[in-house]
């Protein structure tokens, strides 16, 4: 059973921030509320008050610019697995989208609250920390800005210190030849991730050489996390087979995956040193092709 | 402390206070008293109890109810028009596309909603738009069928 609780919905974000200040610790933020309403009903999270930023449509929006790409913090999935400029500039983004929890799920629920949740096996984390996205978060002094990849503390464990909240993402436009990929292993194909994997390949002109590479890891650690050894075993080489079954073999020392009733620990390794070489693959097949 | 919700169901407005606790489920079964729509496994996993919400399909086990203030909600029972029933209805009954009938109305309101976003989708379309509603009777190829009947043009809608 859901606790008592008392539900403010602000209708700016000024309004929004000021009530986090007041009630500080006490209250929780809802916005779409596809993963908190599911640990209220089990009794895990019990807030006093409730922040209900659903309505804050000055924070749902998707601007695109020669600098990259601003999504707002309460933008759906939805919106952003349809945007047509998602779709044909940052097509992992819509891939990864579409495969992300059921259509209901993905047409209430928001990017900024998946991210805030914290969930490991969340699919965004992961893609965004390949894609090397930024995070805007605002509170009563200001805001500041974090990388995706450090936002992410713990399991349901994020940075956002009491009064503060989610407002942007912010990916940066993809240098050329750049190309990116997405796949997470699940039974159930609107299920959370087995483990998932991540990867941005840029191609140096002509000579194929790989002059950057990110690889974030879903579902295989705490929090989603960039396999930064493994990005080492490709960077400033011309990307062969043998280099990307290296490139996994590092990113499974990287991992520290939990056995659970969805699979072993071992089981999630093995997915890592699969995942990591294919994914790794199609990104760079995509930045061939861009 | 109890809130006012103002919105619409089925085209009827409703003002009504609600707890802010209060699901959207909740709201429409018990104090609406339209039991069309199906609580099953209360955690937004089988879509049983789906409804449109300002066109959109959401799980109505998973939103607060307060964040339907000012949206216009459709259940199963808003689906007919007057004694005539949609095109979706008429085509899963004559496809037998239930047995239990507990995932009927979320399946009927998952396939509306897709219909109406995309009225021609291929097969894997169709899956797709049924993804988030467990069956576990009819193994889905009836659901199949029947929206597919309506795909093709064979239910038309009432006038």
């Amino acid at each position: 059973m859901i606790k008592d609780f008392e539900h403010f919905a602000p209708a700016t974000l000024k309004e929004a921030l000021a009530l986090l200040a007041k009630y500080g610790d006490d209250c929780k933020v809802i916005c779409g509320g596809q993963s908190l309403l599911i640990l209220m009903r089990q009794g895990l999270v019990s807030p006093k008050y409730m922040v209900d930023i659903k309505g804050l449509t000055e924070l749902s929006y998707i601007k695109e610019g020669k600098d990259g790409l601003k999504i707002g913090a309460t933008t759906t999935h939805r919106a952003i697995e349809k945007s047509p400029v998602i779709k044909k500039k940052y097509p992992v983004l819509a891939e990864m989208e579409n495969r992300l929890a059921s259509i209901q799920t993905r047409n209430w629920g928001t990017i900024g609250g998946n991210i805030c949740h914290g969930d490991p096996a969340g699919d965004p984390a992961s893609v965004l920390i390949a894609l090397n996205a930024t995070l805007t978060v605002a509170g009563a002094k200001g805001t500041r800005s974090i990388p995706m990849e450090k936002f992410s503390l713990d399991y349901f464990e994020v940075d956002l210190k009491d009064g503060e909240l989610l407002t942007e993402i912010q990916i940066p436009a993809p240098p050329p030849r750049t190309g990116a990929a997405y796949y997470k292993f699940n039974v159930i194909e609107s299920d959370l991730a087995t483990t998932s994997v991540a990867a941005s390949v840029t191609l140096g002109s002509g000579d194929g050489v790989c002059q950057d590479v990110r690889i974030a890891l879903g579902a295989a650690a705490p929090t989603a996390i960039r396999a930064k050894k493994a990005e080492k075993v490709l960077k400033g080489k011309k990307i062969t087979d043998a280099l990307l079954k290296e490139a996994g073999e590092v990113a499974a020392t990287e991992a520290e995956p939990i056995s659970d009733i969805y699979a072993s620990e071992e089981y999630r390794l093995e997915l890592v040193r699969v995942l990591v070489p294919r994914m790794t693959k199609e990104a760079m097949a995509r930045a061939k092709k861009a | 402390m109890k809130k006012q919700l103002k919105f619409k169901v089925n085209g009827q407005p409703y003002e009504i206070f609600v707890e802010p606790k209060k699901l959207l489920v909740e709201v429409i079964r018990d104090l609406i008293g339209l039991t069309g729509t199906k609580r099953g496994c209360n955690s937004s996993s089988c879509g049983a109890c789906t409804v449109m919400l300002n066109g959109m399909s959401v799980k109505s086990c998973s939103v607060l109810a307060l964040q339907a203030n000012g949206t216009e909600v459709v259940t199963v029972e808003g689906l007919a028009k007057g004694n005539e029933l949609s095109p979706l209805q008429k085509s899963f009954l004559d496809h037998g596309s239930f047995q239990c009938g507990f995932c009927t109305p979320g399946m009927l309101m998952s396939s509306t909603a897709l219909l109406a976003e995309n009225p021609k989708p291929t097969k894997l379309e169709i899956k797709e738009g049924i993804d988030g509603n467990i069956c576990r009777c009819t193994g889905y190829n009836s659901i199949i069928r029947a929206v597919t009947a309506v795909v093709k043009g064979e239910y038309k809608e009432a006038k």
